[in-house]
């Protein structure tokens, strides 16, 4: 990857504004315990071990990421450069330096490339999560850690499909989930730091076989596995991504690895 | 497949070739003919048939198809489709949330010939929450396009295709989970006319059968939510031509004229059902089996797999309402797999006596019937919280449940089933009515002044549904409007 001039320039910026932001945007976040579980599509379908790490309790906002390309004014709407977000980059938004009207201050952003969430999490010394780490803290429920079984929550993530025009709903309007985590399910998708290493890497043709399981291996899903449909929607969504799509359905929040040597990130 | 050469249009063209011949030299003669006989070209394989010039597809939402091809020669063909994810209505009062290739379920009808090559460009609107993508079953290559049209929302992709085989083929979203995206409504059918087109006819029609699965049972209120358990134990909640009950009834029935030959391009998005294609009243002349060069004639039922076609045609030979009906038929009554097509014309009493009674074959809803003598019901839905919703759920309930029988506006059919308009025998003793809604009736009554001698069955309605749609009933079609409530509804019952 190409990165252009501005970037050192934000790494002296990052240096000195960490510090000051972990303290601070810390309180917003909570602990998720690490643990073992098997997702719906592992890189090889077996158990993953995630590491405790912290997690944003809501996902970032409009009014936040105002914040943010205020301070980083290479990441305005007319600004971007067209490889790090397409055409729809903030599409929604009034101005550079605003959201307007239309949009709730206090709703997920969206329409913000995978690029802009990586730089984004990156100024508050951060990062994006894991597809397992974002998996692993969206298991739960409102009392369980892993209520993948549960025909309610299965329900309540498929009912999001058919209620129109969620992504501009507040903050904290769905439930706070066992690890005290809101709006992993409901509001909006979110983007994860390697979207694409499972089922579809970019180069579709090389991933035949994977595809297929996409296409039409969700076929073979008896009725036991019920709970993997939700989960096969998000798989599904993530695959027809790339780094500069910005869509209207999709945000994004962040986490922080506890440990020095958390091995959640293996890349 | 062999191109049958159009010998009229061909000697024409030789003998104005020949003459011209004559007049010019004989070496520019010679020229000419073999001009004449590269015109005559059989191709060996479609895939060497030859396509210029550029066309935009004409796209037509269902029951209607676009115009056919004729002897157009092999294009460029660009197909514009954008796919919607849309809240519509399953049947009255009923909501649900449908994925739709071109905003109808099924998808909009693409009209190819073989040769074609296909600029097809898939759309997937921003404000849609999904990935989708195309597999047409028309394409030859991995996926039927679904690999290379794998679409997010607020992207287009774009592939291409030539069409090899003629006939008539379904094409679904692929997008995991598959049987989430069929269910939802993401069908439909493209046609590939063989070289100088199918056969002309009067009347052609663009129809699709779908099963949907909803949380609720048939006829539930409300915004329905997808039931993915229902789907994977294939129990249908509604069987639909044309993505909803109705589609194809009442003031949406296709139309033809007696003496009209009728072709149906049908097609069965499934998710799971087979259907068993029939029309009341007609026999197919002709059927194109599984939408491909087989054609069978004198067929009364026709089979047509999920995610399969068939084309059928026959000619019209007296008027009245025929009834398309998939004949596992419950679905036809009870789920909403029925639709009609009316024929005006003059009447041939040789083929056809008379006496049909148009409007006869009608939905009796999904309401369980019983034989007068009945006992317990579930008490059901949120009660009605005003007149005006009493009305509505009321009329919800008649058009479901009383509507096949005693007609739209009350009137009854004629020496079978009384009318509830302006009824002297309704009106007289609101008890009694309650008592036939809950209990059924059979044996002779006399309603304004003419007898009736027939059996209504009991219904199996709750308490708030029978006032409901008995207070529809008594303020509608000059009655007494009397306000029937659930109390008098169980003091009748308890009785």
């Amino acid at each position: 990857m190409n990165i252009s001039p501005f970037f050192k320039v934000a790494i002296t910026v990052i240096g000195i504004i960490t510090v000051n932001i972990v303290s601070a945007q810390s309180e917003n976040m909570v602990t998720v315990q690490g643990g073992t579980y098997i997702p719906l599509y592992g890189v090889d379908s077996t158990a993953v071990t995630v590491e405790t790490f912290s997690m944003d309790i809501y996902p970032v906002t409009n009014r936040e990421y105002l914040q943010f390309v205020l301070e980083y004014p290479e990441w305005k709407k007319s600004k971007v450069k067209r490889l790090f977000a397409d055409g729809n980059y903030l599409v929604n938004w009034e101005s550079d330096n605003s959201f307007g009207n239309q949009l709730a201050a206090d709703a997920a952003v969206t329409n913000v490339s995978w690029f802009a969430a990586k730089k984004y999490c990156e100024c508050q010394g951060k990062r994006l999560p894991t597809v397992d780490e974002w998996e692993y803290a969206a298991m739960a429920d409102k009392s369980n850690p892993d209520a993948r079984k549960k025909e309610s929550y299965n329900q309540l993530i498929l009912d999001w499909y058919e209620a129109p025009k969620t992504f501009n709903n507040s903050i904290g309007s769905t439930f706070k989930n066992y690890w005290g985590i809101y709006d992993l399910h409901g509001l909006v998708w979110e983007w994860t730091m390697d979207f694409n290493s499972v089922l579809i890497s970019g180069e579709s043709r090389k991933d035949v076989d994977k595809d297929s399981n996409l296409f039409c291996g969700s076929a073979a899903v008896g009725a036991s596995d019920l709970m993997n449909y939700a989960a096969f929607m998000r798989y599904a969504f993530r695959g027809s991504l790339k780094a500069n799509y910005a869509i209207r359905n999709l945000g994004f929040r962040c986490v922080q690895a506890k440990g020095k040597n958390n091995k959640n990130v293996t890349y | 497949m062999n191109v049958q050469p159009k010998h009229i249009f061909m000697n024409t063209q030789l003998t104005k070739k020949i003459f011209l011949s004559l007049i010019l030299a004989v070496g520019f003669g010679s020229l000419i003919l073999s001009c004449a006989k590269k015109e005559k070209k059989v191709y060996e394989s479609t895939a060497d048939i030859p396509a210029n010039r550029e066309m935009i597809a004409e796209l037509t939402s269902p029951p209607h198809v676009p115009t056919p091809v004729g002897d157009r020669k092999a294009k460029l063909l660009k197909v514009d489709m954008e796919i919607l994810e849309q809240e519509g209505e399953m049947t009255n009062g009923v909501r649900y949330v449908y994925w739709t290739f071109g905003g109808t379920v099924p998808g909009s009808f693409i009209r190819t010939r073989v040769g074609d090559e296909v600029e097809f460009h898939l759309k997937n609107h921003p404000e849609n929450k999904l990935p989708h993508n195309i597999d047409l079953h028309a394409v030859t290559g991995p996926g039927g396009g679904a690999e290379s049209s794998f679409v997010a929302p607020g992207h287009e992709k774009v592939f291409s295709f030539k069409t090899l085989n003629p006939g008539l083929y379904v094409y679904h979203c692929a997008t995991a989970p598959v049987g989430m995206h069929i269910a939802n409504g993401m069908y439909g059918l493209i046609l590939v006319e063989p070289e100088g087109g199918l056969p002309l006819v009067d009347k052609e029609y663009y129809i699709m059968q779908g099963d949907f699965y909803t949380k609720g049972a048939n006829g539930e209120r409300g915004l329905q939510p997808f039931d993915m358990q229902k789907a994977v134990d294939e129990r249908a909640d509604y069987v639909v031509f044309n993505g909803k009950m109705g589609a194809l009834t009442g003031d949406n029935a296709i139309t033809a004229n007696v003496g009209e030959t009728v072709r149906l391009f049908v097609g069965n998005g499934g998710p799971n059902l087979v259907s068993s294609f029939h029309v009341i009243g007609e026999i197919f002349d002709k059927v194109h089996v599984e939408g491909g060069d087989l054609i069978n004639e004198n067929v009364q039922t026709t089979l047509i797999p999920a995610g399969g076609a068939a084309i059928v045609e026959f000619k019209v030979d007296v008027p009245g309402t025929f009834i398309l009906v998939d004949h596992s038929i419950f679905r036809a009554f009870n789920k909403g797999a029925l639709g009609m097509l009316k024929v005006q014309g003059e009447k041939n009493k040789t083929i056809y006596s008379g006496e049909l009674e148009d409007g006869i074959y009608l939905p009796e809803g999904s309401g369980i019937q019983k034989m007068p003598s009945t006992n317990g019901v579930v008490e059901s839905e949120i009660p009605a919280k005003s007149m005006e919703e009493k009305m509505e759920f009321g009329k919800a309930t008649y058009m479901q449940t009383c509507f096949a029988c005693h007609q739209a506006e009350g009137q009854g059919i004629a020496n079978a089933f009384p009318p509830l308009a302006k009824s002297d025998y309704l009106n007289a003793d609101v008890n009694r009515a309650i008592d036939i809604v809950l209990h059924g009736k059979t044996g002779e009554i006399t309603v304004n002044g003419q007898k009736y001698n027939s059996v209504m069955t009991a219904q199996t309605l709750s308490d708030e549904e029978v006032a409901n749609v008995l207070t529809y009933v008594y303020n509608s079609w000059g009655n007494s409007k009397k306000d029937v409530t659930p109390a008098m509804v169980k003091s009748v019952r308890n009785k």
